[in-house]
């Protein structure tokens, strides 16, 4: 049996030890006061809002062009609240954050901010009093925009009517919310600089991959992002979850059964549905109807960011067989009705097939045709899933904007159990797709219909 | 609040936003031609024309129509002669009646998409449309009837 004195020496430590010890802690605290002082940010001071009249017009209609294609309102102002007020709910893996303010409101918006304080916000990630921004602000994408732009989004903004509004306060834990913590977050994966055109492609390319990447930050929601929320660029646009929902892949990856040609791609970012792709939803109906389709965005830059995404995913090269593929698609609009002898076919003929179905040679807008949506077709089903349970609204309320203008699917959330939904997707996948059949779909519809109406 | 149009007129609701739009319409509007079968959207006796389109009102939210404009078999024709309305009284389809307005509503939109619809047709739109007194016959004959008319007429 040991003595107490040697039991006591076995766990106290040794002068060396200690020296170690405090050596490591004194590096941690000097190097946390060194990231600190790299992390801080000088405040730039406020100013009196300036004149809305002292801004030319034809400044403030460019930014006007502008914002509608970087769809700032969509994240920048709540259902029904005023434009640019803030407080619209972004549901990220880390939490709710909530854009904030930008109308010019001086004490609850961006009233006091000069333009030297708006331009390092957006291409720095910066605010006007020096704190860090979430990167759930693109300004990883706002670096790559040309000053003109800038100062026309300023003079836009700075115009607009101030709305007196506090934005809620982000739901994300600590120690994630430490501002001073996204500087860290900006060394691993933020480079600032401005947009490099490539000179071998043509000026209608180089103007849609500008406002692809640089304003519209399509990246933002269809590619993959990392554990720390920052995009994979050696997967760009190669589709990603948002909100619940999948934003397909944009490149040749993409599953849609016709090719995102430039032609389709600008009908349905123009107007939010085509009759060979079917109908937007989720928060791609918030830009699209929200924002590019607005007449304020000229023809030409939806040309331009289609070029762009039609020669990421060589639609053109996929593209010789249209006619067939959509026939193929539309002999398969029929199964389902009759006296066909296919007891998996009953929910669809009851529930789906009066609105689903269409003649050949043509699909119409106002039938979506299951055969060419991405829904069926994608990898996994929860955009299919998300349709079914909460169907489409109509006008003018929160979620207005999605689907065929003015038409309502019903939302079968109530009706069906999780059992028939997932039997009615595994029968759709069978018969309008020839893709392998999804798995575990009852579980994934009761994961869909748990995860609540905020993501649905 | 939910404030639509309704055959016309513009109507408040004041039911809870996930209220069905088809107890908004019997209940709180007073108008019963559009009837509850299943209460599942899978019968078809509640369909109205939501944008002038079918759509079965008694799983659709009352939200989800905000400023939308509805109509109801009332609201079909002012006067009730539609050409689905005058073909289905030519050829007496109804027996019982109780699924003939959703009958009649899914009809005009089949009407409106394929002005010339083959039996293929009839029965993919109509597959939704269940008649427990089967008279899906005449309901197929009445269609091709009203078709024929308002192919020859200037009827919507």
């Amino acid at each position: 049996m040991k003595s107490s004195s040697e039991r006591t020496s076995g766990t106290k430590k040794s002068p060396k030890t200690r020296r170690v010890l405090i050596g490591v802690l004194l590096a941690v605290f000097f190097a946390g006061l060194g990231f600190f002082a790299l992390a801080w940010r000088p405040s730039i001071a406020p100013i009196t809002r300036p004149d809305p009249g002292s801004f030319p017009a034809d400044l403030v209609a460019k930014g006007e062009a502008l914002s509608a294609a970087g769809h700032c309102a969509a994240c920048h102002t709540q259902p029904g609240g005023q434009p640019f007020g803030g407080g619209y709910a972004l549901h990220t893996p880390f939490g709710i954050i909530y854009g904030d303010n930008i109308s010019p409101d001086p004490q609850t918006g961006t009233g006091a901010w000069s333009l030297e304080a708006f331009t390092r916000a957006m291409r720095e990630g910066v605010a006007r009093d020096g704190s860090h921004l979430s990167p759930a602000f693109p300004y990883y994408a706002f670096t790559k925009l040309s000053d003109d732009d800038i100062n026309a989004l300023y003079a836009y903004l700075m115009t607009r009517p101030p709305v007196s509004s506090t934005t809620p306060a982000n739901t994300i834990p600590w120690p994630l919310k430490i501002r001073p913590l996204y500087e860290g977050w900006k060394i691993l994966f933020f480079r600032t600089g401005r947009f490099q055109p490539v000179s071998s492609k043509s000026a209608e390319w180089n103007r849609g991959a500008y406002l692809a990447n640089a304003l519209s930050d399509c990246a933002g929601c269809h590619t993959p992002r990392n554990v720390l929320g920052a995009e994979e660029s050696r997967h760009a646009y190669a589709g990603s979850l948002v909100e619940g929902w999948i934003a397909p892949a944009l490149t040749d990856t993409n599953p849609s059964p016709i090719p995102w040609t430039q032609e389709e791609l600008f009908t349905y970012l123009r107007k939010g549905v085509t009759p060979l792709h079917g109908a937007t939803g989720s928060t791609m109906a918030l830009v699209i109807r929200g924002a590019l389709a607005l007449p304020v965005v000229p023809d030409s830059d939806i040309r331009a960011i289609a070029l762009y995404f039609s020669e990421m995913d060589h639609a053109s090269a996929r593209a010789d067989d249209l006619d067939a593929k959509t026939q193929e698609a539309l002999a398969s609009s029929y199964l389902g009705s009759g006296q066909a002898n296919d007891p998996d076919a009953d929910i669809y003929a009851s529930a789906c097939i009066s609105c689903h179905y269409n003649r050949a040679p043509t699909p119409l807008a106002a039938r979506p045709e299951l055969a060419l949506n991405s829904s069926l077709a994608l990898d996994e089903p929860t955009n299919f899933i998300q349709v079914v349970l909460d169907g489409v609204s109509t006008t003018e309320t929160d979620n207005n904007t999605e689907g065929v203008a003015g038409l309502v699917m019903p939302a079968y959330g109530s009706s069906l159990t999780d059992a028939e939904i997932a039997r009615l997707a595994a029968y759709l996948r069978r018969t309008r797709t020839k893709l392998p059949p999804w798995n575990d779909l009852e579980k994934k519809v009761a994961a869909v219909r748990r995860a609540g109406p905020a993501y649905h | 609040m939910t404030t639509f149009d309704l055959n016309g007129r513009t109507v408040s609701a004041h039911s809870p936003d996930d209220t069905p739009l088809l107890w908004v319409i019997r209940d709180e509007l007073g108008l019963t031609g559009t009837k509850f079968g299943c209460g599942i959207g899978f019968c078809g006796a509640c369909t109205v024309h939501v944008e002038g389109r079918a759509t079965r009102s008694c799983i659709t939210p009352i939200v989800a129509v905000a400023g939308a404009k509805v109509t109801t078999i009332e609201g079909l024709d002012p006067q009730g002669k539609h050409p689905l309305q005058t073909a289905w009284l030519q050829l007496q389809v109804p027996q019982c009646g109780y699924c003939q307005p959703g009958q009649i509503m899914q009809a005009a939109t089949l009407l409106k998409d394929f002005p010339n619809p083959s039996d293929r047709d009839i029965d993919a739109v109509m597959a939704g449309s269940v008649c427990r007194c089967m008279t899906y016959v005449r309901i197929r004959k009445a269609i091709k009837l009203a078709a024929a008319q308002m192919r020859g007429g200037a009827h919507e």
